[in-house]
């Protein structure tokens, strides 16, 4: 009889062991990149990270002026809904533009 | 806490657990263009790949991959997200599949029934990101700077689509089929990530939807527990995480093919280098491509003996019929033979053998389907930075 139930015991370990679990989304780390530290860099930080990381930023091309940037922090605000007021976008592109442009 | 908040508040956290020590200990590789440092990580379920970026996670397979097999292992497979908010974790016992709209019966399928309860099938398949091989437009365009790694090849498994939509039966009057996935955006007004294919093209019987790559279930990063795999067709319309097909009456109208992922409706898919299309259409299939796999940018190879390059190429559907190469910056080209034939949604490998003399050889190879489409020897333009696909070319030392 112990052994039986022992048997049981042991199969439903096994079916419990064999049953599919959840996947989990372990998060990359993330940093903040160099040349956002201070200054200009704290406005970027503070409005960019909420949808994304850094590197978003930082591997684009350089060279393609204010422009390019203020159409990125535009299209940010108007598809993508970033809750950012009008005054901190300018503060934003300004930003972009000075480190990255 | 809204769902904004703990985003801000859990990069914030990252960013205090995480000094710079961490990242300047990590291994750090340089694509061919400016501004092309990346830092390789390891993301799990996946070897070192190299970052695009982080949140969401974008990962490029290192070119090297390619040289190892014609099927890119699933731990090496590229990764693109396009809205931070991944699902935490997916229970495969509770994953419910709903195929719904414009149909007779609504259906909500368990993992299990949809292994159980229709047919099996498999293709052998290239997903390729529309944007692979940005960062080597002339003039530079914003998005994402991948190199050539944002594509991948494997043996996909699951139910084709066909089969779930007769399921549940398509009412008359049916024009698309939309796809969503589990990932959601990072705030409420975002436009959620759903694609859409015509219904003859979602009842073609090509489309399935996938549980398993390489013999094995996806990974997490790879649309676990299905994506939608459209042979031939760009990444975008291969749905992670895919948990509903809504079928349609008029034409789909979501940002993601209204709006973004569209190219010039014309011939080339393009236009002069700076300017803007008059007409866009969505991208859709793949042009045609081919790679020098087994030697890289520089490198060095013995004078007067022969030297065996190897590579691969492949097309949107239709193979690749003949491979040339050239190993005098394109004035004269030889055929190269093809490796074997795993359909014509795969990488074909191909090879040949050349006697170099000493000095530098710019060496091209250009891919030919057989019904004709090749790879421009200049490369096409068009201001988003899809579809490149022009000739490539390795430079080899002779010595």
């Amino acid at each position: 009889m112990r052994a039986l139930l022992l048997g049981l015991g042991a199969l439903a370990l096994s079916s419990a062991a064999l049953a599919a679990r959840p996947v989990r989304y372990v998060p990359l780390p993330e940093a903040i990149p160099a040349g956002f530290a201070g200054g200009d860099g704290d406005v970027i930080v503070r409005n960019c990270t909420a949808c994304h990381s850094l590197e978003y930023i930082v591997t684009q091309p350089r060279g393609k002026g204010a422009q390019f940037w203020r159409d990125a922090v535009t299209k940010m605000i108007t598809v993508y809904k970033a809750p950012i007021e009008p005054a901190e976008a300018e503060a934003v592109s300004a930003a972009l533009a000075a480190k990255f442009g | 806490m809204t769902r904004l908040d703990r985003r801000h508040f859990l990069a914030g956290t990252g960013f205090s657990l995480l000094g710079g020590q961490a990242l300047a200990a990590a291994e750090t590789v340089a694509l061919p263009f400016a501004g092309g440092e990346r830092t390789l990580v390891r993301a799990s379920q996946k070897r070192p790949l190299i970052l695009l970026t982080s949140r969401p996670p974008q990962l490029e397979t290192p070119f090297a991959v390619f040289n190892e097999g014609l099927l890119t292992p699933n731990d090496a497979f590229f990764v693109r997200y396009h809205l931070s908010g991944l699902p935490d974790a997916i229970d495969p016992e509770r994953f419910r599949l709903a195929i719904d709209g414009h149909v007779e019966t609504p259906l909500s399928l368990s993992l299990a029934s949809l292994k159980r309860d229709f047919p099996v099938t498999e293709v052998i398949a290239v997903n390729q990101c529309s944007g692979n091989s940005r960062g080597f437009f002339e003039p530079r365009v914003g998005g994402g700077q991948l190199g050539n790694g944002a594509m991948g090849n494997a043996r996909w498994r699951g139910v084709p689509l066909r089969a779930l939509l007769d399921r549940a039966g398509v009412r008359a009057g049916a024009r698309q089929v939309a796809f969503n996935g589990l990932d959601v955006p990072p705030a409420d007004g975002v436009p959620d990530f759903v694609k859409a294919l015509d219904i003859d093209h979602a009842r073609d019987g090509e489309v399935l939807v996938a549980w398993a790559m390489n013999g094995a279930d996806l990974p997490f990063l790879n649309g676990y527990p299905l994506r939608l795999v459209v042979p031939g067709h760009y990444g975008t319309y291969w749905v992670k995480h895919l948990s509903e097909i809504n079928v349609v009456d008029a034409e789909f109208g979501g940002y993601w093919m209204k709006t973004a992922y569209r190219v010039p409706n014309n011939a080339c898919a393009c236009v002069a280098p700076g300017t803007k299309p008059d007409k866009t259409r969505p991208i859709n299939r793949f042009n045609v491509r081919s790679f020098v796999t087994s030697h890289g940018e520089g490198a060095q190879v013995a004078a007067g003996r022969v030297t065996e390059l190897r590579g691969i190429a492949f097309s949107g559907g239709a193979g690749a019929a003949r491979v040339l190469v050239s190993a005098d910056g394109g004035a004269n080209w030889s055929e190269a033979r093809l490796g074997e034939d795993l359909g014509r949604f795969s990488f074909r490998e191909w090879r040949l053998g050349l006697r170099l003399a000493a000095g530098r050889h710019a060496i091209k190879v250009r891919a030919f389907t057989a019904d004709g489409e090749t790879q421009p020897l200049e490369p096409r333009w068009q201001p988003a930075g899809y579809m490149r696909n022009v000739v490539e070319t390795v430079t080899l030392e002779a010595s």
